[in-house]
């Protein structure tokens, strides 16, 4: 960045703002971070999931900071306080459909975030710790909407909190006494609620903001990936800027504004006709409260967990311990952060690839959808066995990765981008 | 003087003073980590549990909470009782060996209880804490969140969670999520069908 003659040149500002850079580098920031970030004029429909992901936590911390002002984090008190919210507090019912929502909506966005990487080669050197610091977002938004969704102390909130928590508790000899110490009781009581609560409006959204500002600025570092997978700095400009690139600002915040518009209608058409989501979003054994001697007939976590918690199901115990399903579960989520390095195509994007890899995504895709609907069904019939047969597929896409991607044909890849010119 | 720092020193006092600070940190994180053991209060509540159990008739079942958890009390007809045995094949653990229960309860062999026509267990699945639902009705097509349990059901509980099987002595069958055999806490009698949860009687206690 240094070396490019703009942003050598010192801030000439004068005025009030003037005032401030010489105190603060806030024009420096801004033409750094925005207005002089150059990213390839190439991005399309996959690349809006970033800034709407940005979007949807926004919304998720101004209506959570709402939601606290009425909510009672205490066993006693937090089912009502939620049905108080939702009856009796003006737009109270808007506030957490937003947020309850936005918790669906989040998912579904970095889901996809995840794939556009995943198709365009983004996690590949030398974006992997971008790739990283992505993951860890991932897996910190499943704690905080985990403990979110044991906070209204529904049936369901309360069986999943069991259910989730008692995980640790399989672990050989450290098992019973950790799992005491993360509920603060011999059982899911009103101690495991109040600390959820704190992890929750509290110490998760700080790292959640701290990883998201981190995984921007290795974005910004590295720049942006595209979908013909090259890097733009290889071919600069006289001006020092890259001939394939377009300043983020006003070029891509007003795509993305196109993008933020798309989504906050569909957004929008679900606060307010489908909130529950036919039972998906907001599941029905959650409408009374937490009951501990009553399972719901049907337990099932919420959608977005379900392809793990498949996975979970999918494998049986045996020498005397559940571990395994646990094991096989975090196996999941872990194999993702060796995602650049289990990739050795030479080319990037799915656009230059040949039709091994395209074949292993098409089985991922379908795969992890089949063990997300495994999940919400009853572990009975034909499900058990085909949750068995996805997870398998699911850790070969990744574990035979280092081969397959190498032995894969490659089309010839261009040293501009395509399209757009 | 900077070409006469002596850096080895530096260095020694610096991995010094890094290190202990570092222990200054884990000694300052204990009262942090431990506030999150069971308070005193937590601790102080689990006093045992009476149960009337006499209005049950055989194969009808009761809960109670005991220290927070629930505890089934089922009634056996001696038909059931009869066939306790004639399944062991099929379960992971029959002679409860890697299960938890009180000694004089294991001694019990397949009934798992001290009077054969009243089980005492703790409705907690082992798998991963769910409470599982009680389905006594042998060969039934008993149906539970979509599940039909089959012809060739003994009777026992099912947890809809993740489908493990118990049998109607908590048993857990061969190739299910759940590791182990419903656990069963101390109890005792005080009459024909009043129980006591949470205690040993004096004298068996071993």
């Amino acid at each position: 960045m240094a070396a490019t003659p703009d942003t050598a040149d010192p801030v000439k500002s004068t005025g009030l703002l003037g005032w401030i850079d010489q105190r603060f580098p806030l024009t420096k920031l801004w033409r750094e971070q925005v207005s002089e970030y150059y990213a390839p004029k190439n991005f399309n429909f996959w690349y809006y999931f970033g800034s709407i992901a940005l979007l949807v936590l926004v919304n998720q911390i101004v209506t959570g900071i709402f939601l606290t002002m009425n909510y009672k984090p205490s066993a006693a008190e937090a089912f009502s306080s939620v049905e108080y919210i939702m009856r009796d507090v003006d737009w109270g019912w808007l506030i957490r459909y937003m947020h309850s929502t936005g918790a669906s909506a989040f998912f579904i966005v970095v889901y996809l975030h995840m794939f556009r990487a995943l198709i365009y080669g983004s996690h590949r050197r030398p974006r992997e710790l971008l790739w990283i610091f992505g993951c860890v977002i991932f897996v910190l938004l499943m704690a905080e909407a985990f403990m979110g969704y044991v906070l209204p102390w529904g049936n369901m909130s309360f069986w999943g909190a069991q259910v989730i928590t008692s995980l640790f508790g399989s672990l050989p000899v450290i098992g019973g006494p950790l799992l005491e110490w993360i509920r603060g009781d011999f059982v899911i009581a009103d101690a495991t609620l109040n600390r959820f609560f704190a992890l929750h409006v509290v110490a998760l959204p700080f790292a959640l903001v701290f990883l998201v500002a981190a995984h921007l600025m290795a974005l910004h570092e590295v720049g942006s990936n595209n979908p013909d997978g090259i890097e733009i700095k290889k071919t600069k400009g006289a001006d020092g800027h890259p001939l394939d690139g377009i300043p983020f600002h006003p070029y891509y915040t007003v795509k993305d504004i196109m993008g933020v518009a798309g989504f906050l209608l569909v957004f929008c058409g679900v606060i307010f006709f489908a909130p529950t989501f036919g039972g998906v979003f907001l599941e029905p054994a959650n409408f009374e409260p937490a009951n501990p001697l009553q399972t719901p007939p049907h337990i099932a976590p919420v959608w977005y967990f379900t392809p793990y918690y498949a996975m979970l199901r999918a494998v049986p115990s045996f020498a005397g311990t559940q571990i395994w399903g646990v094991l096989v579960m975090g196996a999941a989520i872990v194999v993702l952060f060796f995602l650049p390095w289990l990739d050795r195509s030479p080319v990037k994007s799915i656009r230059y690839r040949g039709p091994i890899f395209k074949v292993a995504l098409a089985i991922f895709v379908v795969a992890f959808l089949v063990l997300g609907i495994c999940g919400m069904k009853p572990p009975s019939g034909i499900y058990p066995m085909l949750a068995k047969w996805c997870t398998a597929l699911y850790f070969a896409f990744f574990l035979l990765m280092p081969w397959y991607s190498r032995l894969d044909s490659t089309k010839p890849v261009p040293e501009r981008v395509t399209g757009h010119a | 003087m900077s070409d006469q720092v002596d850096h080895s020193r530096r260095r020694l006092l610096t991995a010094a003073t890094v290190g202990t600070g570092a222990i200054g940190a884990v000694f300052a994180a204990v009262p942090f980590l431990a506030s999150w053991q069971p308070s005193a209060r937590a601790k102080a509540l689990g006093a045992p549990v009476e149960v009337d159990a006499s209005k049950l008739e055989p194969g009808q079942m009761l809960k109670v909470a005991w220290r927070g958890q629930p505890v089934f009390v089922v009634r056996r007809s001696k038909e059931v009782i009869a066939q306790l045995g004639n399944h062991d094949a099929l379960l992971a653990d029959p002679a409860s060996d890697d299960s938890e229960q009180p000694d004089y309860i294991k001694a019990k062999g397949a009934a798992r209880a001290i009077n054969p026509e009243y089980w005492v267990g703790l409705a907690v699945c082992t798998h991963l804490g769910c409470s599982p639902l009680g389905a006594f009705e042998a060969n039934n097509q008993f149906q539970v969140a979509g599940t039909d349990l089959g012809s060739g059901w003994p009777g026992g509980f099912y947890c809809p969670c993740h489908g493990s099987k118990y049998d109607i002595s908590g048993r857990v069958f061969k190739s299910m999520p759940a590791p182990k055999n419903l656990a069963i806490p101390s109890y005792t009698f005080s009459g024909d069908a009043r129980i006591t949860i949470g205690v040993d009687a004096a004298p068996q206690k071993t």
